[in-house]
């Protein structure tokens, strides 16, 4: 079951920097895991901690104005890099529920939408003076309203998003989408049926 | 008027939800240790079994240690468990399994076109974003995250929308020791880490045609390092006969038929396009990156950029940032920065044409003092046949280590990774921050320039090298 996605009024964290890469999101060494809980504690973990596991005071998940913020706001080309979607339980784990950019990698994108974390698309010049308000006055809050399409920045400021219908029907009511798909199984036997007669080679199953 | 990818894509919808999202069929799966024991988990869960079990390919690439013994043992306690949980699911689901003991192992990218599995026409995904070097056979192949190996374990199908239409036409010829890795990095040095995001990008013109197709994975396998999830290249000639007599190939009842329904595959003449870049190949030199992402590659008779005659103010401050990482003042000639170790490897460079040309420039040199250079096979079957050319032999005289496949430091997950500060030639594909290990420092080149950099003990230009 897909956690619900609801509006939410939070702290914003900014994180004032571009093409920000999965690698960095959570580093490979966390992904031994079998599990989709507990990433958490490896987010960001290159630029939360020094090499000696001391916190840097300055990285914003590490200042106490930002503690408890559900709103992440970066800059371009959020996600890059690496599939893996561990990137997002990490995020979750800690606490995200959204997370606002001038752009996301696709993959990166698709794998918010599968865990109720919404990625939210902003213009460049919006999410800019999204971040410099965040900096400039810590602790400022961020609202995000799903149903609304809206961002509210802590001056007041109303930002409109576009998302995919489909995708926010999913996050506003939690969809679990193979069982959707599943319920198009008769439509799947039939491409299966229609492309052993077209296609022969390509239903030649490996062995197991 | 379709592109290869539309032709591809319309013969794959299984439903159309009428909001340009369609329910796309999913030929093949093949599936890692990394990113799937959750998959498996999640089905398990729900009560759910694999639709199409010999769809899927399975095998341990990124956990595996490299060195001889690990059959026997691996010491990490998480990679084994990855490893066995591995095993455990794909027998429990009649998945077919090349073992970390199987010859036929390998990088997950580089065992399915070897075994005949990738096909032109076909989709096949994996859960992972190098996924799109299968494109090299014309195919729509994509990278994607647990959640959808999951979806295409259980419905052998994904929800799909419509990415826009780039076209990348490199032509002319390649001059010598300049290779499909320089093709690649400087495609992405002129589009950018994000510029074919939302887009499937097909390379075209002479020079890809004159590529083999370890040359064009190459290409395609780094088309994610430009944001596009899909690279593909229409099959033609080279490809049938690359593929011609593969295991899991269409038989020979089936072959000339298949063949046949291939060549209606590529893009029209009049096909439209959102995008069109053009490169010509015939001026490039080789390439290597100075920084954290991989659009900072130059050409290596380069300096280090200066980020202060950068106008915009973050891509500025992410210079300035990416330099303070790797350690390089503005203005160093890129043939003067030294390194620490050599990695030649990875699904972008480890089949056989890149050992072949690493080899090359090894023959009778000797890795420089204090440098640690590795050469890791992508396959088990790129290994055996190395050897059989001598390869292996050139390596070791040289002073360089032969290592068992695995995807070993192109990622700091395995005993195999930089510590703080190293510096690593590398035929990987990624640089980022802490890629090859916490505090690691990477320069991305092809296999002749790494293997350049080895003997020079320093970042080189691989023609003044061999002149
Ligand atoms: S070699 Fe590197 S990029 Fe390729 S699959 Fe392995 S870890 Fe990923």
């Amino acid at each position: 079951m897909i956690r619900k996605f609801e509006s939410l009024t939070t702290v914003g964290v900014p994180l004032d920097r571009g093409n920000v890469d999965t690698d960095a999101i959570i580093p490979a060494r966390y992904l031994k895991t079998l599990k989709r809980t507990g990433l958490g504690a490896g987010l960001f973990f290159a630029w939360r901690y020094d090499a000696g596991g001391v916190p840097f005071p300055g990285f914003p998940l590490n200042r106490p104005e930002y503690r408890g913020g559900e709103v992440l706001v970066a800059g371009e080309n959020f996600g890059c890099g690496s599939s893996r979607e561990h990137a997002v339980w990490a995020l979750s784990d800690f606490g995200f529920r959204a997370v606002i950019a001038p752009s996301f990698s696709d993959i990166f994108r698709n794998n918010c939408l599968k865990n109720g974390m919404l990625p939210v698309t902003l213009p460049a010049p919006e999410v800019r003076a999204l971040i410099d308000a965040l900096l400039a006055a810590p602790g400022g809050t961020v609202e995000v309203d799903l149903p609304a399409q809206t961002v509210t920045g802590p001056g007041g400021d109303v930002h409109r998003f576009d998302i995919d219908p489909f995708a926010k029907r999913c996050l506003l009511e939690g969809l679990d989408e193979i069982a959707l798909t599943l319920a198009c199984a008769a439509e799947i036997d039939r491409y299966e049926r229609d492309g052993k007669k077209a296609t022969p080679w390509l239903f030649l199953d490996l062995p197991g | 008027m379709p592109t290869l990818f539309e032709k591809i894509r319309d013969r794959h919808v299984v439903l159309e939800r009428g909001d340009g999202n369609v329910l796309l069929y999913i030929d093949r799966q093949l599936i890692h240790e990394v990113t799937s024991p959750q998959a498996f988990e999640g089905l398990r869960l729900a009560g759910r079994r694999v639709r199409r079990p010999g769809a899927m390919l399975a095998v341990p690439d990124h956990n595996v240690p490299t060195t001889p013994d690990r059959a026997e043992r691996i010491d990490d306690r998480e990679s084994r468990e990855q490893i066995e949980e591995l095993r455990k699911n794909a027998l429990g689901a009649g998945v077919a399994l090349f073992d970390i003991a199987d010859p036929r192992q390998g990088i997950v990218h580089i065992i399915g076109p070897e075994s005949g599995l990738v096909l032109p026409g076909i989709t096949i995904v994996c859960g992972d974003s190098h996924t799109g070097t299968l494109g090299a056979f014309g195919t729509i192949a994509f990278g994607v995250g647990t959640s959808e190996v999951e979806h295409v374990l259980a419905t052998q199908t994904l929800w799909q929308g419509t990415p826009r239409r780039m076209r990348v036409t490199v032509s002319g010829a390649l001059p010598p020791l300049v290779t499909p890795k320089d093709v690649i990095l400087a495609v992405i040095a002129k589009i950018g880490a994000s510029g074919g995001t939302g887009h499937a990008i097909e390379f075209a013109g002479d020079t890809i045609r004159r590529m083999s197709m370890e040359g064009r994975m190459t290409v395609c396998n780094m088309t994610i390092e430009a944001g596009a999830r899909f690279g593909l290249i229409a099959p033609d000639e080279t490809t049938f006969a690359y593929l011609k007599g593969k295991p899991l190939a269409p038989p020979p009842s089936l072959w000339d038929a298949a063949v046949e329904d291939w060549k209606t595959l590529p893009s029209d003449p009049d096909a439209t396009w959102d995008r069109e870049v053009a490169l010509d190949a015939s001026i490039l030199e080789p390439h290597v990156t100075w920084g954290t992402s991989p659009q900072d590659a130059l050409p290596v008779v380069g300096s280090v950029p200066d980020p202060e005659a950068q106008p915009d103010p973050s891509e500025r401050s992410r210079m300035r940032r990416a330099l303070d990482y790797m350690g390089l003042a503005p203005g160093t000639r890129l043939t003067d920065i030294p390194i620490d170790k050599v990695f030649i490897g990875s699904c972008t460079n480890a089949r056989i044409e890149d050992l072949r040309a690493a080899a090359d420039i090894a023959r009778g040199r000797k890795v420089a003092p204090g440098v640690t250079a590795l050469v890791v096979p992508g396959s088990g079957l790129v290994k055996r046949q190395a050897e059989e050319e001598g390869l292996d032999r050139v390596f070791a005289e040289a002073g360089f280590q032969w290592r068992l496949p695995g995807c070993s430091m192109c990622l700091g997950m395995n005993p195999d990774r930089l510590k703080a500060g190293e510096r690593c030639a590398s035929t990987s594909n990624r640089n980022f921050e802490g890629r090859q290990g916490p505090g690691g420092r990477t320069h991305l080149m092809s296999p002749s320039m790494a293997a350049a950099a080895a003997v020079s003990g320093r970042i080189a230009d691989v023609r003044e090298v061999t002149r």
